[in-house]
């Protein structure tokens, strides 16, 4: 094409784009618009939605898989065995529970709602609720306990503990007083290379 | 020691005469000036030390780094291999699920795991649905960038449709967690392959409007059509890819040449620039190859949908991730910004020993100077926002 | 205005009151324009703007104005404080001056000058200048390169402003814009745009140039304002909001006053110089003097909702571009327009 008709060229079609343009536009202008006004209106969340973390606590046996499989690190659990006269009960799934729990801290702010922590869980005890709206003044009221214990269970746990400890340990030293001294049981020959 | 590129402390700015048509002379000097990290169009923080003569772009040095938070180094010290995935999430926050296929592709075939045919064609509907949804942000952000604030909108309310058919799948709508080592997280739910047929069925439509809207508007087309331009050997020597390699002419894309999963199955073609509005590889050719890709990537989700076999999405997912020791293997994947790479050292524990990534859009960035010089600073906006960067996976 | 002088019998004062009218239109079209424009933007692209202050948004522009009101004022350490602080009052002055000759309605006009449409177009060019000093006077490069850009601009497109306002003169025979407005009084017929009150063959062949050349006016006129397709000296993604970068609170306002001020100044020059002004389309039905005011605002209105339109659709040029259009696009079809129409009325 000649330039003088380039330039007719060019012209036309920048006003014909133009105008198609506009007419995009003002349909638009005349259609409903897309937002939803939260938060007078909330939108439904999917039923598998990855939110707030929530533990029931009675079922939770202390295993730590949970905190093991965190890729951030923000499960922190303690635990403290428990005595064999003291019945702990049973999980919902009827496992017996052997475990105190006396710390389970979930700081929300650092976890990256993976839901990493859910997989593991023999009991599902932790699941990721829809809860969104959980936003605080204050970063320490980020760090969740989940955890019942008063500190005076604590430390009557912790008691009893020390005390079948030391229990045991008397046990098998007398054991190991009384007991004859046998030879230990010969090695297996190796394979001949 | 490797100096990370700047202009010499004791760079002079070069300073000119013009003489005018009185007999005057005018004295001329050369501007350094900072794109700095914060900047409403460098798509993330990125610092560009330009020196402009007048408006004219003399150099351009782009400076990284902004927004590194040692993401190979986290993968060394994880207590197994699954933990790697949402970090490799957050890499590319804008194409999260090509960053765990690729990485969870890498793992498989260093322990030679098979998986199961319907985990492979979720796993191509995620990512080219994610893939729609990359460019989506790509085209949008470009028009905000020359200056047309309205497709941005338009292409986001199209994003939210496949947003929520990832939420539906896997309970998140930008860091996924979802495809993992040996399968996928959750198999998908009963009313996802309905979902994902209306949207396709409406989406197609949506394409056409905002070509017409902005692909195809003539100050649009003067503003991108010359800019920019890189030629084809150049784009091969600085290892480009993805859609700006092809929008240079080079038919080249993993998904057909180094194919992987099962795009060997499925009937779709790579779009390639052809210079139809100016030459080929300027920014109009990497724009439209972009909105053409959207186009096949509809096309592949409506096969893939159509095969959609039985199965157990999490039969082959493996308990305990153990390499051999001293095992290495290098995987490349299409992401949707180019070809996205791992390359991972084992020791024999359960952790890894070494996670490289390559990033396509820190490749993609590296030939921003040679590109940029000569135009103006408008270009420069613009030839940035074609590149389409992420700096999450720039950085790393 | 005659009647008001009698009331207070003392010119100077009158004479203040009566300058200090448009200021008061000035505010409350800025309020409303705001909200259109903030309304109009958001549904286009298919959202909702403000909806808490007031029913659907409509208190918003106040909370904006008191917002900018209560800012603390920042310059930067090393600007050139004087220029600085010049620079928005004289944007706001050459903007304010162009309204002591618009033919607001029949019985009122700010200065009833014989040389209404030159002095717009030289009052104009003060807009320049307080964009240059807010450029030059921050000391910011981004600020600069906004400042420069804008003054090339701006200069360019007066240009086409001016061949278009001949154009009108030669078919009016008058600079006075009121004149210009009778002219035109008697209904959507004897409007310039279609050829003005003349025999109906000299009428035919005289519309399509007056066509072309009020649609450039149109054009020159966006360009004048500063605003997309041609608002590269304020382009938002390049240079961080262009000259205004360095500013905030009231010195802000003042700018944006005056840009939304010059917004509704170049439409109301395209109606009255073309469309009538405040003459009713309808001939005597509905005109008046009070009558004359809305049909004036009214019109205005539309082109400012026209502007606003075209800004959210249209990507922005590039500066060599933006001269492209000026000189070899819009320059040389006024040209032709103007040879063509100067011969039509001599035949």
């Amino acid at each position: 094409m000649s330039a003088v008709g380039t330039y007719f060229y060019n012209i036309f079609r920048s006003l014909y784009t133009v105008v198609v343009g506009m007419k995009i536009t003002i349909n638009h202008l005349f259609t409903r618009s897309a937002t939803v006004q939260y938060p007078t209106v909330k939108m439904k969340i999917p039923e598998r939605a990855r939110n707030r973390l929530y533990v029931n606590i009675d079922d939770c046996i202390g295993c730590d898989q949970c905190s093991m499989a965190c890729p951030v690190d923000c499960i922190t659990i303690d635990t403290i065995k428990s005595t064999p006269d003291v019945d702990l009960g049973l999980t919902s799934k009827n496992t017996k529970k052997r475990l105190y729990v006396p710390r389970f801290d979930i700081d929300i702010a650092k976890c990256c709602y993976c839901g990493l922590c859910v997989w593991p869980c023999p009991t599902d005890c932790i699941v990721m609720t829809d809860v969104y709206e959980f936003s605080e003044f204050d970063r320490k009221k980020l760090v969740y306990s989940f955890s019942n214990m008063t500190s005076e269970e604590i430390a009557g746990a912790q008691e009893r503990l020390k005390k079948y400890d030391e229990e045991q340990t008397a046990k098998k030293a007398a054991a190991k007083a009384a007991a004859p001294i046998t030879p230990p049981p010969p090695k297996p020959e190796p394979p001949a290379s | 020691m490797l100096q990370p590129p700047t202009l010499p402390t004791n760079y002079t700015v070069k300073q000119g005469h013009i003489k005018t048509s009185t007999g005057k002379t005018i004295r001329t000097e050369e501007m350094i000036i900072n794109m700095g990290p914060q900047h409403p169009s460098t798509h993330g923080v990125l610092r560009l030390e330009i020196v402009v003569d007048g408006e004219i772009i003399v150099d351009c040095i782009p400076h990284i780094g902004y927004l590194h938070r040692c993401f190979e180094k986290h993968c060394e010290h994880m207590t197994n291999y699954q933990q790697v995935i949402p970090y490799a999430d957050r890499m590319d926050y804008c194409s999260a699920m090509t960053n765990e296929w690729a990485f969870a592709l890498a793992t498989e075939r260093m322990l030679k795991i098979e998986v199961p045919e319907r985990v492979e064609y979720i796993r191509v509907i995620m990512a080219e649905l994610q893939r729609i949804a990359s460019h989506l942000i790509a085209v949008g952000t470009y028009g905000i960038d020359s200056g047309a604030f309205t497709p941005f909108l338009y292409t986001f309310i199209d994003r939210e449709k496949i947003l929520d058919l990832f939420e539906m799948t896997c309970g998140a709508r930008l860091l996924y967690n979802y495809i993992w080592i040996g399968g996928l997280s959750h198999d998908l739910p009963p009313k996802f392959v309905e979902q994902a047929k209306d949207f396709v069925r409406y989406f197609r439509p949506r394409l056409k409007m905002l070509n017409d809207l902005l692909s195809y508007n003539e100050i649009f087309v003067k503003r991108t059509a010359n800019v920019g331009v890189l030629p084809k050997d150049v784009a091969i020597n600085y290892a480009v890819s993805g859609p700006q390699l092809r929008g240079s002419g080079v038919n080249w894309d993993l998904r057909r040449d180094d194919p992987y999963s099962i795009y060997h199955k499925l009937e779709w073609e790579p779009q390639v620039g052809k210079g139809e509005m100016g030459t080929v590889g300027d920014c109009w050719d990497r724009h439209i190859v972009r909105m053409h890709e959207m186009e096949q990537c509809l096309n592949i989700i409506e096969q893939a949908i159509a095969g959609l076999p039985e199965g157990n999405v999490q039969a082959a997912i493996p308990r305990r991730i153990r390499p051999e020791k001293d095992a290495e293997i290098y995987v490349r994947t299409e992401s949707s910004r180019g070809e996205l790479g791992f390359y991972i050292v084992s020791d024999g524990t359960a952790s890894p020993f070494r996670v490289k990534a390559r990033g396509p859009a820190f490749v993609n960035l590296s030939v921003l100077p040679e590109i940029a010089k000569g135009g103006m600073i408008a270009d420069l906006v613009l030839i940035a926002g074609s590149i389409d960067i992420v700096l999450g996976e720039v950085d790393r | 205005m005659e009647f008001i002088q009698t009331l207070l019998a003392n010119e100077l004062v009158v004479s203040i009151l009566l300058s200090l009218l448009p200021l008061v239109f000035i505010i409350a079209y800025a309020l409303v324009v705001l909200y259109t424009e903030m309304k109009v933007a958001a549904h286009i692209q298919d959202r909702v703007a403000y909806m808490r202050t007031g029913w659907h948004g409509l208190l918003q522009p106040i909370a904006d104005m008191l917002k900018l009101l209560q800012k603390e004022d920042i310059i930067p350490d090393k600007a050139d404080r004087l220029l600085f602080r010049l620079a928005p009052i004289i944007a706001f002055v050459g903007t304010y001056a162009a309204y002591a000759v618009l033919p607001f309605s029949s019985i009122y006009i700010g200065s009833n000058i014989n040389l209404g449409a030159f002095f717009l177009v030289a009052v104009g060019s003060l807009v320049v200048v307080g964009i240059l000093m807010a450029g030059w006077a921050s000391n910011n490069k981004w600020s600069l390169f906004g400042g420069v850009r804008s003054a090339a601009q701006m200069i360019s497109y007066e240009i086409p402003t001016a061949i278009a306002i001949i154009i009108v003169v030669m078919i009016t025979g008058s600079l006075n814009l009121q004149d210009v407005t009778k002219f035109q009084d008697g209904g959507i017929g004897n409007w310039v745009v279609f050829g003005g009150p003349l025999p109906w063959l000299q009428k035919l062949m005289l519309m399509p140039f007056t066509i072309i050349t009020f649609f450039i006016l149109f054009v020159s006129s966006i360009a004048e304002v500063n605003r997309t397709p041609f608002d590269l000296p304020e382009a938002e993604s390049e240079l961080v909001q262009g000259f205004n970068t360095e500013y905030s609170g009231m010195r802000f306002a003042m700018f944006y006053l005056s840009e939304y001020a010059n917004l509704f100044t170049v439409s109301a020059v395209g109606v009255a110089l073309f469309l009538g002004g405040w003459s009713s389309p309808f001939g005597t039905f509905m005109s008046g003097p009070v009558w004359g005011l809305f049909w004036f605002v009214a019109k205005a209105y539309v082109f400012v909702l026209v502007q606003i339109w075209v800004r959210w659709t249209v990507p922005r040029l590039r500066v060599d571009q933006l001269m492209y259009v000026s000189w070899k696009v819009l320059t040389p079809w006024l040209f032709v327009c103007l040879l063509s129409v100067g011969l039509i009325l001599v035949l």
